[in-house]
This record gives C-alpha cells, sequence and structure tokens, in this order.
C-alpha cells in the first residue's frame, strides 16, 4: 500500500480518510477495502522515512486534521517504483503442495483434491462475473482488475487440467 | 413424466477405428441432465469431450450404451429419425458453425423455427429478438461469409436458440469470441436458462462454466467428476470482494 499512498499524495496532499476514499473510488469493489488503521500505520512509516509529512489544519469544533504531503525523498522513491518493472505473479503454489504431497501421505487422492479445487475455482470464477455485473460499466479501472482476475483464474484452471493429464 | 430426464446416456462408449487400431474416445459414460439444469463439460483436449456432445446429439454414432432424450430411446434411431429429433428437441452449436452459406442471417436464424411449424411472425419475432440480445441486429441481411468468426458463431447460437428447443447442446460457443462478445453470449444463455432452458455445452473457458449448476469433468473418455458447483464460501451475498490482492 506505500507506493499507492504515495501516488496519490503526489496528486495532492490529502488526510486518511481521503486517500481511503479515493482508493475505492479508483479501483471499485474488487480491491479489499483498505482498513483505516492500515492507512494511518502505513502513512506513520512514511513518516518516519521521510518520504512524506504532515501538518496539523484545525478544524472548528472537531478535533485537528492531520494532513500529509510528499516530499522530494518520497517522489525520488516514487519515481523508482514506477520506473523499474514490476515482478510478475508468482504461481500460487499452496494447492500444488497439497497436490505433490497429500497422496504421499495417504491423506488424500489426487483425483479428490483435483476436482474439489476445479469446483471452487468455478465458484470463484461465478463471484468474479457477479462482481463485474455489478461492477459500473465506466468504471473501467475495476473491470479491468477483474478481468485481470479472470485471466488469473483461468490459468490456474488450465494448470489443473495440465495436473489431471500428467500426474498420475 | 415431469420427472423424466431431459437427457440420460447409460454406459456410453465410442471407439473410433480408422487405422488398425480401434481408438477409444469415451468410455462407458454414464450421464443424467434434468430439465432445466445447465450442465458444463470439461477436460483436456481429446479427454472425448467433444465425441460426448455429438454423441448426444446424434452426429456421431455410439459404439454402445444408450442415449435417452426426453423419455425416448434415441441411440437406436436412424439418422432420418435423428434429424426428426434434432429439429423438435434439440439446438446444437457447432464449433464451427456451420451456417447455410446461401441464406441471409436472418434467414439462417428463422428456418429451424420455420421447420419446426411457427408461423412466420414469430418466427421473426424470436429471430429479432436473440440477434439483438447478441448484438447483431444490424447483419440480419448480411450472408455468412461478410462475417467474421465470432459473428457467425453468436448467429449460430441464435439459431440454436431459434426454436426454444428442449435441449441446447453447444460445443465450445464462445471459442472465437472476444472478451466483449462473450460477454453477450454469457448474458443470454443466463436469460435462457432462467427461463427454464436446459443445457449442455462443453468448454474450457471457466466463465461459461461458471455459468452452470453443475460441471462434469472428463478424462481419457471416463467421467471423473460430476456435481454442483458449491456456493462460494468466501464472500457473504452483496458483499464486497477481496479477489485482488495488490501488493503492498
Amino acid at each position: 500500500m506505500r507506493q499507492s499512498l504515495l501516488a496519490l499524495l503526489a496528486k495532492e496532499p490529502a488526510h486518511g480518510y481521503e486517500l481511503k476514499q479515493a482508493l475505492e473510488t479508483i479501483f471499485g469493489s474488487a480491491y479489499p477495502s483498505p482498513n483505516i488503521g492500515q492507512i494511518y500505520v502505513t502513512l506513520g512509516r512514511l513518516e518516519k522515512d521521510g518520504f512524506v509529512r504532515s501538518v496539523d489544519v484545525e478544524q472548528a469544533n472537531r478535533p485537528n486534521k492531520k494532513v500529509y504531503y510528499i516530499t522530494a525523498t518520497g517522489r525520488e522513491a516514487l519515481e523508482t517504483w514506477v520506473e523499474e518493472p514490476t515482478e510478475g505473479p508468482r504461481v500460487r503454489d499452496e494447492f500444488f503442495m497439497k497436490l505433490v504431497l497429500a497422496p504421499m501421505t495417504g491423506l488424500s487422492d489426487r483425483m479428490a483434491l483435483m476436482n474439489r479445487q476445479r469446483r471452487h475455482y468455478l465458484a470463484l470464477m461465478r463471484d468474479l462475473r457477479e462482481l463485474a455485473d455489478q461492477t459500473d460499466p465506466a468504471n473501467r479501472v475495476a473491470l479491468l482488475l477483474i478481468e485481470g482476475a479472470m485471466l488469473h483464474l483461468q490459468a490456474d484452471l488450465d494448470w489443473l487440467e495440465r495436473c489431471q493429464e500428467d500426474l498420475p | 413424466m415431469t420427472d423424466t430426464p431431459v437427457v440420460r446416456a447409460v454406459n456410453l462408449v465410442k471407439i473410433y477405428q480408422t487405422g488398425a487400431l480401434p481408438v477409444p474416445a469415451v468410455r462407458g459414460a454414464d450421464l443424467t441432465v434434468d430439465a432445466g439444469e445447465f450442465v458444463a463439460i470439461m477436460g483436456p483436449s481429446g479427454s472425448g469431450k467433444s465425441t460426448l456432445i455429438h454423441m448426444l446429439g446424434g452426429l456421431d454414432t455410439r459404439t454402445s450404451g444408450e442415449i435417452w432424450l426426453d423419455g425416448r430411446r434415441a441411440d437406436t434411431l436412424s439418422e432420418s429419425g435423428w434429424a426428426v429429433l434434432r429439429r423438435e428437441k434439440i439446438g446444437f452449436v457447432f464449433q464451427f458453425f456451420n451456417l447455410v452459406a446461401s441464406m441471409t442471417v436472418a434467414d439462417n436464424v428463422e428456418l429451424p423455427a420455420l421447420l419446426g411449424g411457427a408461423p412466420p411472425r414469430q418466427a421473426r419475432e424470436r429471430r429479432e429478438y436473440l440477434l439483438g440480445e447478441l448484438g447483431l441486429a444490424d447483419r440480419a441481411d448480411a450472408s455468412p461469409a461478410q462475417l467474421s468468426g465470432g459473428e457467425q458463431q453468436r448467429v449460430a447460437l441464435a439459431r440454436a436458440l431459434a426454436n426454444q428447443p428442449r435441449l441446447l447442446l453447444a460445443d465450445e460457443p464462445t471459442g472465437n469470441l472476444d472478451s466483449r462478445n462473450t460477454r453477450d453470449v454469457l448474458r443470454l444463455l443466463g436469460k435462457v436458462h432462467t427461463q427454464g432452458q436446459t443445457i449442455v455445452l462443453v468448454t474450457h473457458d471457466a466463465r461459461v462454466a461458471s455459468m452452470a449448476d453443475r460441471v462434469v469433468s472428463l478424462l481419457d473418455g471416463q467421467i471423473v467428476d460430476d456435481g454442483a458447483i458449491p456456493k462460494s464460501r468466501r464472500r457473504p451475498a452483496g458483499g464486497v470482494g477481496d479477489v485482488v490482492e495488490l501488493r503492498s
């Protein structure tokens, strides 16, 4: 979350709650709604590292509001992040571990594991479809995020099929 | 008779005898599909999916076993008997469309309804509805040769649904479609399924398969799994998904 908060602050100074709202608006419901506490913890760390600073803004009849803004160091860190290539997704290997190891222990047979996992993936796909249907068609960012998740899930299913073919 | 399954296959076997060696494609498949059910058949290529669905539609003969459609024994039918049964009860979407090249899109879609005895006006209205749902309203007067592969595939689906068949069979109905056209097809399949359409289709597309009530998995010509797609355990209905993890 560090970089996304930095990116938002590079656009304009904001307080914690505004950052939470901005993330929700931009990424839609496919994005796990960020916990406000988590945002403040992250902002605190960014401040400690010198990437952001905060000023207290007085409010009438309310506690002071802490508004964060990005520092030159923060902007540099953000630039580095944007420019360096991003790691490819790592294969989600927990299921693969189960698949390889469980039969050795006699806990389960592979066919049953694979069949259950396939049905589970399809249930997840149904969720994603429903999520896409409920998403505002104008929110291209949220829809692309969901489409990306669908493509990953399809790859997981294809891989499962390969496992079913090649693992005895 | 309301409990009669729409499809019942018993110990269905298909062995191709092309070269010197017999090649088993389907090895003893049992499958029952009730009225209104949506079943997706999945499996690696060469696992017998297409052969199975072709046999269910009478497009490929079975080597042994039984096929019952809507309570009627079908595997013993002659080719012309199958043709009549298909006209009356089955809509089939082929992987390679099989549209009549000399007819317009509109006529291709209306034909099954007209052959099935629907009044011309009803056939036309149904055609207009289906092509509209699939985003093809403006292609009605085109000939199939003027269409892209994806458009032809959607026309084939409209044709298969024209007659509101007892059973819709489809072999990779989104195989040639981009993401947007796939959405149109999914929406239409969802609609007709809600209206009670029985559907059996072969697909490797998880978006299509996730529409189904049940998934049947084939491996080496045998059914290795047959069961409902579970309700998701993760997400309360109407809640917000955490489908995407953006790394910190």
